[in-house]
This record gives C-alpha cells, sequence and structure tokens, in this order.
C-alpha cells in the first residue's frame, strides 16, 4: 500500500548509490583541506572548495549511538518494528545512519564496532550495520 | 541594555481537541485576541509574521493569513523554523520595530494538528524533515532522533531513564495549575517508565501532545508602545544558534546551537542564567529540556536530571520551568507550540499567571529549537 521512502539519486548523491549497488561505501573527500563528508555534495562543507575526490571506505566504524524504534513514522515500517536506527562513525571520520541487522538483540553498546554491508530493499541497496566482535574487529 | 521593542499584547487559544477548528480560524481568534489585549485596532498593525501550518500549508502562508482575515499590513513574511519559529518571528518582530520599519508587528501562530491530521497523520508529517536520501530511508522520526541525542547523551553524562521521567512528572504538576492544559491528571516517575516504548530510551510520557491551538503577540516599538493599553514586557535580549539541520549531520550529540543562541541573548540583555526568574524552553521531549538547560548554563553537565527530580524545576523550585506545563502537558500545535512559551511568558512578568505564578517575576528566558536540536533561538524578556 505505502512504500518506503527510498533514495531517488541526484547528481550530488548518484556516485554514492552506484557504490552501494557494487558492494562499496563512497564517501567524498576534499581535495584541499581533506574534510571527508557522507551526505555527497557539490563542495566541501568544511571550506567550500570545489574539488572532491570519492573514495571507498573500509567498511569499519563504531557505534555513536543508537535506537530502537517501537513506534512507526510510516505504515510502511510497521511491518519492521522494532527495528535499530544507530549512528556509526566511521574509521575514515565520516558518521552514517543505518539500520542494524539483526536489531535489538544482542543488545548495543555505544562504541561497539560494526562493519557497514549491504540490504536490498525494494530493489534499492541500502548500507546496513552488521555486528563485529572487538576480536574480529 | 535594550532592543528597543516591546510585547504589547498577547494572547492563546484553547488547546487541545477542538473540533470545528481550522489553522486560519486558530490564526484569526489568536491575532485578534493579542490586538485586543494591546488595546489596538487592527488598522494598528502594520507588520504580519507567520510560521508554516500542516493542515493548511502554502508557499505564503503569511499572504493567506492575511487574506483570510482581511487585513493588508505594509510588512507580511513567513518564517519557517520548526519549533524554533516562535522566538525567531519575535527576533524579527524586534527587528522590524525597532529599525523604524514597522510599528506594531502581529506575530501569530496556529494549527488544528491534531483534529485536522490525526496522530499517525502528525508523526508521518514531522518524520519529512528528515533527510530524504540519509535518513528517512531507515525509518527515521522525530522522536527516534531525539532518542539517539538521548542514548549518547545519557551514556556521556550518567543521565538516567528516571531523572528524564522526572521532567515529564514536573511538567504535568504545572499543567495542573493551567485550567486550559490538555493534560491536568498527575503522572508519577513509575507512570513514565511504564509507558509504551516510542524510540528506545524514549516512551511515550517524555514526548510532546499533539494539539489543536493558536497563539499571538504583537510587538511593538518603543515609541508606538506608548499607544497599548496592555502592560508592556521589554525584550531585552535575543540570539540565534544554528549548528545543522539532519541529526546525522550534527557536530556533536552533546552540544548544540542553544549554547550560542543564549550567551547571545544574555549578553546582550545584560544578565546572566542566575539572573533569570523563570524559564520557558522548549521541550519537545524530555531530553530536549534537559540538554538545553545543561548547554544553556542553568545547570551542570549531567545535573539537571537530578535537579528535576528534587523539584527544582517545580513552581517554588530554583528555577521554575515551563509553568504552563510545556509541550510535554500544555499542548504542542506547531510552531504555536513554541508560542505558548513566549505567552506563557508575558503572563508571568504582568502578574497574571494566577495559581501558577512565580512570585516577584521580572526577568524571564524563553528558549525555542526547530528540528533535531538544529535551529535554535533565545530570548531575554523584562518586566517594565
Amino acid at each position: 500500500m505505502s512504500s518506503r521512502p527510498l533514495p531517488q539519486p541526484n547528481a550530488d548523491t548518484r556516485p554514492f548509490w552506484d557504490g552501494c549497488a557494487a558492494g562499496e561505501l563512497r564517501y567524498q573527500c576534499c581535495d584541499r583541506c581533506g574534510q571527508v563528508q557522507l551526505i555527497p555534495r557539490s563542495l566541501c562543507a568544511g571550506c567550500q572548495h570545489t574539488a572532491l575526490a570519492w573514495k571507498v571506505s573500509g567498511g569499519r566504524g563504531r557505534i555513536l549511538s543508537h535506537t530502537t524504534v517501537h513506534r512507526a513514522p510510516t505504515p510502511a515500517f510497521r511491518g519492521d518494528l522494532p527495528y535499530v536506527i544507530a549512528l556509526v562513525d566511521m574509521d575514515e571520520g565520516f558518521r552514517l545512519m543505518v539500520n542494524v541487522q539483526g536489531g535489538a538483540e544482542p543488545a548495543l553498546a555505544i562504541g561497539q564496532p560494526v562493519r557497514i554491508g549491504f540490504v536490498e530493499v525494494e530493489g534499492m541497496p541500502l548500507p546496513i550495520a552488521q555486528r563485529l566482535t572487538e576480536v574480529s574487529a | 541594555m535594550t532592543m528597543n521593542a516591546f510585547i504589547t499584547g498577547a494572547y492563546d487559544t484553547a488547546v487541545g481537541e477542538l473540533p470545528g477548528s481550522s489553522c486560519m480560524g486558530l490564526h484569526a481568534e489568536a491575532a485578534l485576541g493579542a490586538v485586543a489585549d494591546a488595546g489596538l485596532k487592527l488598522s494598528d498593525i502594520d507588520g504580519v509574521l507567520c510560521a508554516y501550518s500542516f493542515t493548511e500549508p502554502h508557499l505564503m502562508l503569511a499572504s493567506v493569513f492575511c487574506e483570510f482575515l482581511g487585513i493588508h499590513p505594509g510588512f507580511c513574511a513567513a518564517v519557517q523554523a520548526g519549533g524554533a519559529s516562535a522566538c525567531i518571528m519575535v527576533m524579527q518582530a524586534a527587528a522590524l520595530v525597532a529599525s523604524g520599519q514597522c510599528r506594531h508587528v502581529l506575530v501569530v501562530t496556529g494549527d488544528n494538528r491534531l483534529t485536522g491530521l490525526s496522530r499517525d497523520g502528525a508523526v508521518a508529517a514531522l518524520a519529512e524533515v528528515g533527510h530524504p536520501q540519509f535518513e528517512r530511508p531507515f525509518g527515521i522520526s522525530v522522536p527516534a532522533s531525539y532518542a539517539l541525542v538521548a542514548q549518547r547523551y545519557m551514556h556521556e553524562f550518567g543521565t538516567t531513564p528516571e531523572q528524564l521521567a522526572a521532567i515529564a512528572v514536573e511538567h504535568r504538576r504545572h499543567a495542573g495549575r493551567h485550567p486550559k492544559a490538555q493534560r491536568r491528571e498527575p503522572i508519577t516517575v513509575e507512570q513514565v517508565l511504564a509507558s509504551k516504548l516510542i524510540a528506545s530510551p524514549l516512551r511515550l510520557l517524555d514526548c510532546c501532545l499533539i494539539s489543536d491551538g493558536g497563539a499571538a503577540l504583537v510587538v511593538s516599538s518603543r515609541p508606538a508602545a506608548a499607544d497599548t493599553s496592555g502592560r508592556a514586557i521589554e525584550i531585552l535580549g535575543a540570539g540565534q544558534g544554528h549548528t545543522h539541520e539532519h541529526i546525522v549531520a550534527a557536530p556533536s550529540l552533546v552540544d548544540f546551537g542553544c549554547k550560542a543562541s543564549s550567551a547571545a541573548a544574555f549578553a546582550r540583555a545584560g544578565v546572566k542564567p542566575a539572573d533569570i526568574d523563570v524559564a520557558l524552553i522548549y521541550d519537545s521531549f524530555t531530553i530536549t529540556l534537559l540538554v538545553e538547560l545543561e548547554s544553556i548554563g542553568f545547570f551542570e553537565r549531567g545535573e539537571a536530571g537530578a535537579a528535576a527530580a528534587r523539584g527544582e524545576l517545580g513552581l517554588n523550585g530554583r528555577l521554575p520551568c515551563n509553568t504552563h506545563g510545556g509541550l510535554l502537558s500544555y499542548g504542542h500545535s506547531g510552531a504555536a507550540g513554541g508560542m505558548f512559551h513566549a505567552v506563557e511568558a508575558v503572563h508571568q512578568l504582568r502578574g497574571h499567571a494566577d495559581a501558577r505564578q512565580v512570585a516577584d517575576a521580572e526577568l524571564a528566558f524563553v528558549h525555542g529549537d526547530g528540528g533535531i536540536l538544529s535551529a535554535h533561538c533565545s530570548l531575554v524578556l523584562g518586566r517594565q
């Protein structure tokens, strides 16, 4: 009935979503000041320089914060309840919002290492966090 | 110090579930009430600022409102900054009158968010503030965004769910003294902790209400204030702080623009947090208020929760806060939610707050936050 709000890539973001389809987590890095950014745009949010390089993340990061959602924003998400949303700080210095594979159990901890994988949602590959133990990290 | 601007009229409509209300109808009622409160005629109003609406959204809401009411001001514009809108409108109105561009600016808000949209509809509409590509595909909502802040904040500073619950309990106690408040029956910490999870760690009673209602102010220049009949309240200071829009892009999950906005407002007014008699601070969630109280400097880091549990935000506490009951218990109808805080400040400073009056209230601090602690505006208001 109602479908999930899927990303509609635009000129700025298409390389990121193409990367997801290719199994790569891509991010932008400023050629001038070196600042990294996850949400792609036409300039660097640090120094407004317009020459940015696309890089591929190693896919490792740590949980900055997380929440288990019990009240869906729209009917499209009701079937997924409860689901986990996390902010993940990646080793390369950028941050992204993702769901966490497997949901709330076992309990997540702030600082816990995760790996970013990809999951196809209604034909669109989205990044998703997968738990890593400290040992395998 | 002075900003050469005065609040000369204030009015709030009924709040809660108001069958038969409409967005523009609530705007009109609030506007006429505020103009009458100032002792002015509608024709005295030469500037109009509106905010936004979910039930009657329009690209030019201020023009829609002026057409609805049948007025033709010399200045008319809409401000859209979520929960910061009301304070930003007051700050903008102050600039308009202080610069001589207007004499009396009407700032008016209202929406029938509850009856016009339903709870599900309001939750869905609000979720659209999430980033369309980098947040919304993951099922983000406004409560979930604030929950991400709460989880991190509790981790860093030791704030407990019981302390957040104490904030909700105190707001309900405040609302119990306000005959117009939407939710007046007392609640306990245990009830808050037993209410259903919305987005962990936030539960239903950690979240603001969804309401119908409207509120308006008249802001006048110093010379024009002499034409008004109500007790004028001086706008002593104002400031803003903006760090991000989307929570995924916030530079910090514990420091937000309220620090800069309040510092600017206090500096402009020449006062400090300890001088404030009554605070009206945006409380979309219990965590919102807690973060703001500590960032603004009313409490040290990690101490606002314990202070709330000790009753320090109560009517006779160290910092009476949200004496009308706030968004948590008085009501929240879009931009009017933040305007209720400003109107309550006027009631307090005029000594008209009845059973919830803070004794000898001379200085009020009003604060609005829009987005996910994204846009902030602070006001310092003073009794003449």
